[in-house]
């Protein structure tokens, strides 16, 4: 049982630490999400991937970059209502 | 029993990345001056501007291994120069304090903080340094941030304190800075937007109501604590924030720019001391005068007095001057002025010696010089009064005219070849190396590029002769003399004798023979002066010019020596005092200067039984009385080494040593040149052969003993040499084929072989004149001086501009014309350009006829004056969901220039192209294939229409017919010509089709052949290698024996790879980039390979099941690797003359690279156990694991990094020996040195 309540824990400090570790409630809308926030920050962070990003839709690098930031806020639209 | 891949690669950057991420200015050397620091890829440079040299100089440059993403320098009070550090995938905090003597970054600081990788909440995409040296905060994207603090301990150390963590969940970072607070605690500002409201709200309205704030973070030095100081919402828009200087009289706070917003915010700031300011627009007909602009870049400048002001850019190129009106410290208004336009940067630095170096995203890095701080002109000045601090509320919008530089200067570029769209190697000009031709850059700063690999040489002098030369040397007059006095030309049978000065003139009465062909001359003695001819020596003493600009010479006596009779000379070798000859039958004679300067032959000789080709002997060494060794070349394929210095026995011309060779020697020359020895530079002997080949060895100076050999083949025809100085090294100019430089690389002291971009010539000699120095040459009745500025880059570029961003390229082999197809995005088209110009010039003239005429005339000169500003500087009118295209056909061979431009019309835009051959009709000449959409759109893809235009080519290539056009159901991306058809992939799938006269007619289907979308193909034989955008490649097979015609995909792969570029190496194998940065190769395995081709019809193909939704059988991996840039084009080609089939790529940040097969297991072994050894000694400098970083996205398979090799060559002596030790099969360092030459030397440059 202290096994148990140990890995419960553990598991517990890690999602605090670390976003988009899951868990048996993470619905789909909060997956989504998360890998959408993942990639989009992936993008900005590697800068041929800015670049070639930036000239396909033929504007600046900033403002690719600040699009994908925005974007990051909700990338999967509004959360899906609570049935209860 | 060890297995081996059957595959394994060699990756090279042949030439690195040159898109910068980031550039700063800073002292990193410590001298008072300021550098450039830059970070291209994954190097990071030292650029260095004088305004001695008119530009840039590269310091220093090394790759660190790692994805990098900022950059910061940082000072501690007290310190004499900047520090540098650098945020990278590594997970760790690198700082570097760069060691000018010793050439190198040394690492302070090495604190570990997070994974490894670019992640959402790893911090390294933020960064921001205290002004005053005292902190540094590193931030992510989302949540997390982390402040060290450094402080000094001891009279140098800079000790970092553990981190300190400001996080805060949800909450997206957009900018962060250091601000100016002078000595008080160091203070960081963030633009910070919390979207926690936003996750659970169902109704998706929190998500309108979200605030981005701007935060202040104090670290608090006393408790050693950082704190949330200070929150306030700012313009929703915002995006990224400028430092204010502060400190005593200076106002502090923060600039935060948006979108048509430039606010100035005070620290703890309160609603009544915000001033705003909105972006200035274009004036003209063609701009939109809604449109709102951002502020990409811009920098901060503080002038002596304490003023300061900003440059700003907007996206569209215009830099805008911004000052602050502060009297007592405390912020009035905020001004903007129109400054000038300059191309799109990443960033600017403004140096302290009026310099502005503009990173630019697209093109060439330009230098510019400050002309003036832009009071002067009359563009209007915008000021925050004029403007209401909320955006939201109605305001007049401003506007400005761009106008031509003004302000700036452009003093220098440096050449890039970012971003490359497209490649390909070919040679069409039939020279004896393939080129390199890429197209480049984006929109309106297009250009198509042709790479050689030259070195760029300055032409100085070029002047005819009254006949053809063969021969030319230059010669001084006596032994004190700094510059040369005469140049002596061989003519046929005639000797030319000319006086440098202030002009050059034939010279008189110099005791030169003039009725024979010259062997050689030289100044021998004190003040003497030899010439050798085939009939004998003649000594000249003392010739002088009494009269300097009179060209008759006096001299004091002329010794003739005659050989035996019936016998000439053929060869010889000079130096200031000895002098070898060969005869005719083999017997070579030996003179030295006698005390008085006269000829005293020595009593021994050599007597060789073949015919003797060349001679060398060395300059006399510095403290010598002679040079200790000649090399004779003789017929029998040998050199011989004799010694001329007394041995123990005190005798001379005995034979030292002999190296055999693969052809006869045809010249020899023996030189010092600099090294990696110890002492700095070494004695080499180099070998020209008749076959072309050029040998250079270490010619030991004491023992005679040849060894440490490079080899390299310099095209047909037999190599002749001239010892030469070239940027003040000595080197040596290897005369074949065409002219080659063999010289010392400047940073890694190894041995260069270099093409020199000039007319071949035959005979070429040092030339030291009091004006200039450089090289004097002869081509036929031509003679010609010029002169070698920089022996850093060995390619030479030449551009011709194109119109828009170009996509891709084909090549015309047979006429060396090239096809560009050309689109930018969210730009109006030239036809709608024309018409809104049309429309308003028509309003204007309405105008003119009601108005009065004084306006008039001043209203129809601005609007020519707008015609004149060319879309090369000031880019093209934009608007939104709009497609600029056109296809440019280029002759880069005969006129150098773009010869035929087809505009696209009504928003449609090219997306392929290719040269297609149908059988069907019985012309001979390719078709132009292009694919287009009209009103093409981006996520999700999609066209109100998409078709296939067909343009008939002329007979010279250069014009295009449009013949038909052809509407396909889904966006062709990809053609191809395939076996007298054309291939097309639109959307998933492919079709076959044939030429008919209306239209192109379908004659083979296969919908659904890949998952996402056809991007690319490639055929061998029957084989069509289909890629996908996100998932591989698909191999498919035609059967053309059943009707309708087959096109069956039977293998794809495992691994979703975004393909960029394939290419097919053999039947069975593709090597392919993708959009992550990794190059790779994957095999279809030999038996799918044998069945797919096995049955006329297919039959045994369609039957097979598809294998988990995909083709019934996979592909294996054979090789992969990342290359931190977008491949996006792969050939497999051959790069120099008589060299081998290698991988050659074409990255989008500008760099080329190879990937060349090992041939020898042996040669594998080492370079896998060197590759090792310098994962663990030299550690790459970002603190990333560089088995991990080639490794990024899958393990790195087959290929080993070239470039770390190459750092074998630059490490010090005790280490290249302790790794040597390691490996096995006695390999030594000379050995290693060898093999890593020759893995760049023989196959790439």
């Amino acid at each position: 049982m202290a096994d148990k309540l140990r890995a419960q824990q553990h598991l517990e400090a890690l999602q605090a630490r670390y976003i988009g570790i899951g868990s048996a409630d993470t619905t789909r809308h909060e997956w989504v999400n998360n890998i959408q926030r993942d990639s989009l920050s992936s993008y900005i962070g590697h800068p041929p991937l800015l670049q070639y990003m930036s000239i396909g839709l033929g504007q600046s690098r900033e403002k690719t970059r600040v699009q994908m930031l925005e974007r990051m806020i909700q990338p999967a639209g509004p959360p899906p209502k609570q049935q209860d | 029993m060890t297995s081996f891949s059957s595959l394994s690669l060699y990756s090279l950057t042949i030439k690195p990345p040159s898109a910068t991420q980031d550039a700063i200015s800073g002292d990193f050397i410590g001298n008072g001056k300021q550098q450039i620091l830059t970070v291209n890829g994954s190097r990071l440079a030292i650029l260095e501007v004088a305004r001695r040299q008119k530009g840039f100089q590269e310091l220093y440059s090394q790759d660190v291994f790692g994805i990098v993403r900022r950059i910061a320098k940082f000072r501690l009070a007290g310190g004499t120069k900047d520090l540098i550090v650098i945020s990278t995938d590594s997970g760790r905090l690198v700082t570097y304090e760069y060691l000018p003597d010793e050439q190198q970054f040394k690492t302070v600081h090495f604190e570990t903080f997070g994974k490894s990788g670019v992640r959402r909440v790893v911090p390294g995409e933020y960064l921001a340094v205290d002004p005053k040296g005292r902190a540094i905060m590193v931030a992510s994207t989302e949540k997390n941030k982390l402040v060290y603090i450094l402080t000094r301990s001891g009279q140098t150390d800079i000790a970092i304190s553990s981190p300190l963590e400001a996080h805060k969940p949800h909450t997206l970072m957009f900018c962060l800075i250091g601000l100016d607070v002078g000595y008080d605690n160091p203070m960081f500002a963030a633009l910070e937007l919390d979207y926690s409201s936003a996750e659970t709200d169902a109704t998706g309205e929190a998500v309108n109501d979200l605030h981005k704030e701007l935060v202040y973070y104090e670290l608090d030095l006393g408790l050693n604590h950082i704190v949330r100081k200070w929150s306030e919402p700012v313009d929703r828009t915002a995006h990224t924030l400028f430092r204010v200087p502060g400190g005593p009289n200076a106002p502090s706070g923060v600039l935060v720019c948006g979108e048509d917003n430039i606010t100035y915010r005070r620290i703890f700031n309160n609603k009544s001391q915000v001033h705003r300011l909105a972006i200035p627009r274009r004036e003209a007909a063609t701009e939109d005068p809604n449109r709102k602009r951002i502020i990409v870049t811009g920098t901060l400048y503080t002038l002596k007095g304490g003023d300061f002001f900003y440059l700003l850019q907007t996206e569209d190129g215009d830099v805008f001057k911004l000052t602050v009106a502060a009297p007592g410290s405390s912020v009035e208004k905020i001004m903007i002025k129109y400054f000038d336009t300059i191309p799109l940067a990443t960033s600017i630095c403004i140096l302290r010696a009026g310099f502005v170096f503009a990173a630019c995203e697209s093109g060439d890095r330009t230098l510019y010089e400050l002309e003036s701080l832009g009071d002067e002109t009359d563009d209007p000045i915008f000021e925050s009064s004029q403007f209401p601090v909320d955006p939201l509320t109605p305001y007049d919008p401003p506007f400005f005219r761009p106008r031509p530089l003004s302000n700036l200067t452009p003093v220098e570029s440096m050449p890039s070849l970012n971003p490359i769209m497209d490649m390909v190697v070919a040679n069409p000009t039939l020279e004896d190396a393939p080129q390199v031709y890429t197209v480049n850059g984006s929109g309106s700063r297009s250009t198509f590029r042709t790479t050689r690999n030259a070195l760029e040489v300055l032409d100085l002098i070029e002047s005819p002769l009254p006949q053809n030369a063969s021969h030319v040397w230059t010669t001084k007059l006596t032994a004190e003399d700094e510059t040369d006095t005469l140049i002596v030309l061989c003519l046929h049978s005639r000797t030319l004798v000319l006086k440098i000065g202030d002009e050059v003139e034939e010279a008189s009465n110099t005791g030169f023979m003039l009725e024979t062909n010259t062997l050689g001359v030289q100044q021998f003695g004190h003040d003497c002066v030899i010439q050798i001819h085939p009939r004998g020596i003649r000594h000249i003493q003392s010739i002088s010019f009494p009269d300097e600009s009179q060209p008759a010479a006096v001299h004091v006596e002329v010794t003739d020596w005659e050989p035996p009779a019936h016998r000439t000379i053929v060869a010889c070798a000079t130096n200031n005092r000895q002098v070898a000859i060969a005869l005719s039958s083999g017997q070579i004679l030996y003179f030295e200067c006698d005390n008085d300067g006269s000829l005293a032959m020595a009593e021994e000789e050599i007597a060789v039984e073949v015919t003797v080709n060349c001679l060398a002997i060395p300059e006399v060494p510095e403290g010598s009385v002679r040079a200790f060794f000649m090399a004779v070349g003789c017929s029998d394929h040998t050199v011989r080494i004799y010694n001329l210095s007394p041995d123990m026995d005190g005798n001379i011309l005995r034979s030292i040593s002999v190296q055999g060779l693969s052809a006869q020697p045809s010249d020899l020359t023996i030189n010092t040149m600099s090294d990696k020895s110890p002492r700095g530079y070494s004695q080499y002997l180099h070998i020209g052969l008749h076959s072309g080949v050029y040998i250079r060895s270490v010619l030991e100076e004491m023992t005679g003993e040849i060894g440490d050999t490079r080899r390299r083949y310099l095209g047909p025809g037999a190599i002749s040499f001239a010892p030469v100085n070239a940027a003040g090294e000595p080197a040596v100019l290897a005369m074949g084929s065409r002219p080659w430089l063999a010289y010392t690389h400047p940073r890694t002291s190894v041995l260069q072989l270099t093409p020199i971009n000039y007319t071949p010539f035959k005979s070429a000699w040092n030339f030291e004149g009091a004006q200039f120095k450089g090289i004097i040459c002869v081509n036929g009745n031509e003679l010609r001086i010029f002169t070698f500025e920089a022996l850093q880059d060995n390619t030479t570029f030449e551009s011709i501009p194109l119109k828009y961003t170009p996509r891709k390229l084909v090549n015309f082999h047979d006429l060396g014309t090239f096809y560009v197809i050309e689109s930018d995005n969210n730009t109006m088209g030239a036809d709608l350009r024309k018409s809104i110009m049309e429309l308003n010039k028509a309003q204007e003239n309405g105008v003119d006829d009601a108005g009065d005429t004084k306006t008039n005339g001043d209203m129809s000169n601005n609007h020519s004056e707008e015609d004149v500003l060319s879309p090369a500087d000031f880019g093209y009118p934009r608007k939104q969901g709009w497609w600029a295209s056109c296809i440019q056909v280029v002759d880069p061979v005969s006129e150098h220039a773009v010869v035929d431009t087809i505009e696209l019309t009504e928003n449609r835009t090219a997306v392929s192209v290719a040269l297609v051959y149908f059988d069907a009709g019985d012309d001979k000449m390719p078709y132009l294939a292009v694919g287009t959409a009209t009103e093409l759109q981006y996520s999700p893809l999609r066209c109100s229409q998409a078709s296939i235009m067909l343009y008939k080519i002329s007979p010279s290539g250069k014009k295009l017919e449009f013949l038909h056009e052809t509407e396909m159901s889904d966006i062709p991306m990809a053609l191809l010509s395939f076996k007298g058809k054309l291939v097309v992939g639109s959307g998933t799938d492919l079709s076959l089709y044939d030429r008919g006269t209306r239209a192109l007619l379908r004659k083979a289907l296969t919908s659904n052949c890949v998952t996402t979308r056809i991007m690319g193909l490639k055929t061998q034989g029957s084989r069509i290698i289909v890629s996908d955008q996100s998932q591989s490649v698909t191999y498919v097979v035609h059967k053309e024996q059943v009707y309708p015609n087959r096109l069956i995909p039977f293998v794809d792969d495992t691994v979703p790879r975004h393909t960029t570029c394939i290419e097919m190496l053999d039947y069975e194998t593709t090597v392919g980039g993708d959009k992550f940065g990794n190059i790779w190769i994957v095999r279809c395995p030999p038996k799918v390979s044998e069945a797919s081709d096995e049955s006329p019809d297919g039959l045994n193909l369609l039957q097979e099941k598809g294998y988990l939704g995909g083709a019934p059988k996979r592909l294996d991996l054979a090789a992969h690797f990342f290359v931190n840039d977008i491949p996006v084009s792969i050939q497999r080609t051959v790069l120099l003359s008589g060299g081998e089939m290698v991988i050659f790529w074409a990255g989008l940040q500008g760099t080329l690279g190879a990937m060349i097969p090992f041939r020898s297991r042996r040669q594998h072994k080492m370079f896998q156990q060197l590759e090792l050894q310098l994962r663990n000694d030299d550690k790459p400098l970002s603190g990333r694991d560089h088995l991990a970083y080639r490794g990024y996205y899958t393990p790195v398979k087959s290929v080993i990094d070239g470039d770390l090799v190459e750092r074998f060559l630059v490490l010090s002596r005790d280490k290249r020996e302790s790794i040597v030790g390691q490996l096995t099969g006695n390999w030594t360092s000379e050995a290693v040195d060898e093999a890593i030459w020759n893995m760049r030397g023989l196959y790439a440059f």
